[in-house]
């Protein structure tokens, strides 16, 4: 067995192990570190595709960005030692059974499928041609994508800086929660 | 690097992970749990994508530049569900989501 089916074969247990982990822990710090090992693994995966750039950005806005800013949040709302209750056994048997059938489906179509790839020579990916793809107005260009991610990223930004704006505690409070 | 491992086998994996997120998105009651479940979805499309990619049109260049705009996607929803969580918080003082349930303020 080459070493690269040994990777292979460790990140895949990794993913499978930790991503069931993720969505069945009952503390939600532990659900974090889980899927940011689940993300860690991903981006090995990438390395074995030949993809350096995705997985350096894997790494650093997944892996860096994302996963800490989910742990700012829960150490914000949470305490860490509280579990979950269990959210009853019907739901999860429930939910278990459509997820199962799901993925039976979808495993038994990829297996009976035949993917035909060309017979193009591969293409080496390098920081040069994704500048230059990135930023191009030519056929394989990819400018519009780019102008309009970069507004959305400037719009998601004010808005989460607005959101979190902290408004008047009085007032907003449900009548609800003032009468308990 | 990928030579001796069939496309099939991404597949495989990333749908396992899918449906690890979809059966999270479905049980998990706390708001940022929820959140984690989307992200692990997004992320299994990535793997289809780049593996789709490099094993089937090794000459272009379309599906690594379509994770990285879903990733671009996913971290500005990140932010703005965390600022909304954080919001909900302030006003309910929980995040599960069965006590969270007016608009009205």
């Amino acid at each position: 067995m080459a070493s690269n089916q040994i990777m292979f074969i460790l990140f895949a247990l990794m993913i499978t192990v930790f991503s069931v982990l993720t969505v069945t822990t009952r503390k939600i710090l532990r659900a974090a570190v889980f899927l940011l090992f689940v993300l860690v693994s991903t981006s090995g995966l990438y390395f074995m595709l030949n993809y350096q750039f995705m997985a350096a950005i894997q790494l650093t806005l997944y892996a860096g960005g994302i996963v800490v800013l989910i742990i700012f949040s829960i150490l914000l709302t949470s305490h860490i030692s509280q579990k979950f209750e269990s959210s009853g056994w019907k739901k999860n048997i429930f939910s278990a059974l459509a997820a199962i059938t799901g993925a039976i489906l979808s495993i038994v179509t990829i297996l009976d499928y035949s993917f035909s790839a060309t017979k193009e020579a591969a293409q080496e990916v390098d920081m040069h041609l994704i500048g230059r793809s990135l930023l191009s107005v030519d056929k394989d260009g990819y400018v519009l994508p780019f102008e309009v991610i970069s507004v959305l990223l400037l719009a998601a930004m004010i808005a989460a800086i607005v959101i979190a704006k902290k408004a008047g505690p009085a007032k907003t409070l449900s009548p609800k929660l003032n009468q308990e | 690097m990928s030579s001796g491992i069939p496309l099939q086998y991404f597949l495989i994996l990333a749908t396992i992970m899918f449906f690890a997120g979809v059966y999270g998105f479905l049980t998990r009651r706390n708001l940022i749990t929820i959140l984690m479940s989307v992200e692990l979805i997004l992320n299994s499309v990535n793997i289809n994508f780049l593996a789709f990619n490099r094993y089937l049109f090794p000459h272009k260049l379309e599906g690594m530049f379509f994770s990285i705009f879903v990733i671009a996607v996913a971290a500005s929803e990140a932010a703005v569900a965390i600022a909304i969580i954080i919001n909900i918080y302030r006003r309910f003082t929980t995040i599960n989501v069965e006590d969270v349930n007016e608009m009205k303020y």
